[in-house]
């Protein structure tokens, strides 16, 4: 039986300010596990997030979102000047949760990043690593079945980076469906299952992670993978 | 002239009733006034930088005119407002402290929500994203970009108390410098100056001029005290 993607696009088109993002985006995303979007600066993976969270409305096309509740944890930790312990209770604020369960929620979010102790403490005064923390704690809060992590490690050092990464293989081994934007090919392999490749806002290709990272079907794919810039190939090609 | 001088520092070394009576009162009715105007202008400019809805841009515009608005031209309009033959006449507000309160609100209502909707504007910029992600309503986002931006709100307080402090215009039309009763710092160094007591105008501009100084150091102090806790 095939189990339906739980996240799917349908020839998405999507123009800002006037240039195209998006053009013509089709591909699905099953439920579990992490699925990873790469592809060159500018191919609209981080655009992408941003419409499968509605925070962007596509100028046509489908999208179909069949998860739950959806969590996003941006490249740039956008975090309140207040204690991490509120950073984490003010996404909680819409579920209407009582001040008990709200109480309960955030203590074991923090305890699962590692932050117990620096509950009361100040957010903007963590370092990188401890502030993308606190932002997958405010998305473990939610108990997303979907999570969207837009370059998650894009700023942190190797050891934060392997933190933010085993907290976010514990999540989807707890049963989210994790959507990963990353440059980090290490990463994605160690990380996702499945792996969509983006350029000029359309899916050149998507598959498993490994056959795609290792053999490349389509030239777009293989230029971004093997690190060849598009001038190069323009000129090789004239 | 030195006489004067020498006036001047008697008053303020003995603290002279009158000038601490006048001080006393300008600072209630400020401070009251700035406290409305907070109340009033703070959710008013975060809302409007956080919600889109058609004519906003025009709200905007309209906000900022009315930071200028003219002192003497809220007195008159609050007079017709508040005299006896007015909507408001019934409340036998002209005169008195109150209204004085009312004209300073009315002065500094729209100050306060110019300068907090850019303030919070540019907290959004920064945050805006992440709290729509999070699903949170208009009004709750605005709730939490206020939190965020609050350090740098202070400075908004303190711009209109400056403009509240300093107005002369609205306070005199609706208060009607009455010795004992509506008489503010502003309204007696005019009419003291008019009538030749300079040691008691001095006096008064003094203690104006350390008043600002002192609740504009306080909110430095404060702020800076607080951002260095939270960055």
């Amino acid at each position: 039986m095939t189990v339906p993607p739980v996240i799917r696009l349908d020839d998405v088109r999507l123009a800002l300010d006037g240039r195209s993002i998006l053009d013509g985006l089709t591909f699905a995303v099953p439920a579990r596990g992490v699925t990873a979007l790469i592809g060159p600066n500018g191919a609209g993976k981080s655009v992408t997030l941003r419409v499968i969270d509605r925070l962007l409305c596509p100028d046509s096309g489908t999208l179909h979102v069949a998860a739950g509740r959806s969590a996003f944890v941006f490249q740039r930790t956008a975090l309140v000047r207040a204690s991490a312990a509120t950073n984490v209770a003010l996404a909680l604020a819409p579920l209407g949760l009582c001040r008990r369960e709200r109480a309960e929620r955030v203590a074991s979010a923090l305890a699962r990043v590692g932050l117990a102790d620096r509950a009361g403490d100040a957010a903007t005064r963590f370092s990188g690593g401890e502030q993308q923390r606190l932002a997958l704690a405010r998305a473990w809060a939610l108990r997303p079945a979907l999570l969207l992590l837009d370059e998650p490690t894009a700023s942190l050092d190797p050891t934060a980076t392997a933190i933010v990464e085993d907290l976010v293989a514990e999540m989807a081994e707890a049963g989210t469906t994790v959507l990963l934007v990353s440059h980090n090919l290490g990463q994605v392999a160690r990380l996702a299952a499945r792996v969509v490749v983006l350029d000029g806002g359309r899916a050149v290709e998507q598959g498993p992670t490994r056959s795609i990272l290792s053999s490349p079907r389509t030239p777009e794919a293989r230029a971004y993978l093997t690190g060849e810039l598009p001038w190069t190939s323009f000129a090789a090609a004239s | 002239m030195t006489e004067t001088f020498h006036e001047t520092l008697i008053r303020l070394w003995s603290l002279d009733r009158d000038v601490v009576a006048i001080a006393w009162l300008s600072l209630r009715v400020s401070l009251t006034a700035v406290g409305i105007g907070l109340a009033l202008g703070v959710p008013l400019g975060a809302l409007v930088a956080v919600a889109r809805f058609p004519g906003r841009d025009a709200l905007v515009a309209l906000l900022n005119a009315f930071m200028g608005l003219p002192p003497v031209i809220v007195g008159l309009v609050l007079y017709l407002v508040l005299s006896r033959s007015g909507p408001l006449g019934s409340f036998g507000l002209l005169f008195t402290p109150g209204a004085m309160i009312a004209a300073q609100a009315v002065l500094a209502t729209p100050l306060v929500a110019a300068l907090s909707r850019q303030v919070v504007a540019d907290a959004e910029a920064h945050l805006g994203e992440q709290l729509r992600s999070l699903r949170l309503s208009a009004p709750r986002r605005a709730m939490v970009l206020i939190f965020d931006a609050r350090f740098s709100l202070v400075t908004t307080a303190l711009a209109a108390f400056g403009r509240a402090i300093s107005e002369i215009g609205a306070v005199l039309v609706v208060g009607g410098n009455i010795d004992g009763h509506t008489r503010t710092m502003t309204t007696a160094i005019s009419l003291e100056t008019q009538k030749g007591d300079l040691s008691l105008a001095l006096a008064l501009g003094i203690v104006l001029m350390g008043l600002v100084v002192a609740v504009n150091a306080v909110a430095a102090f404060l702020r800076s005290h607080a951002a260095r806790a939270y960055g």
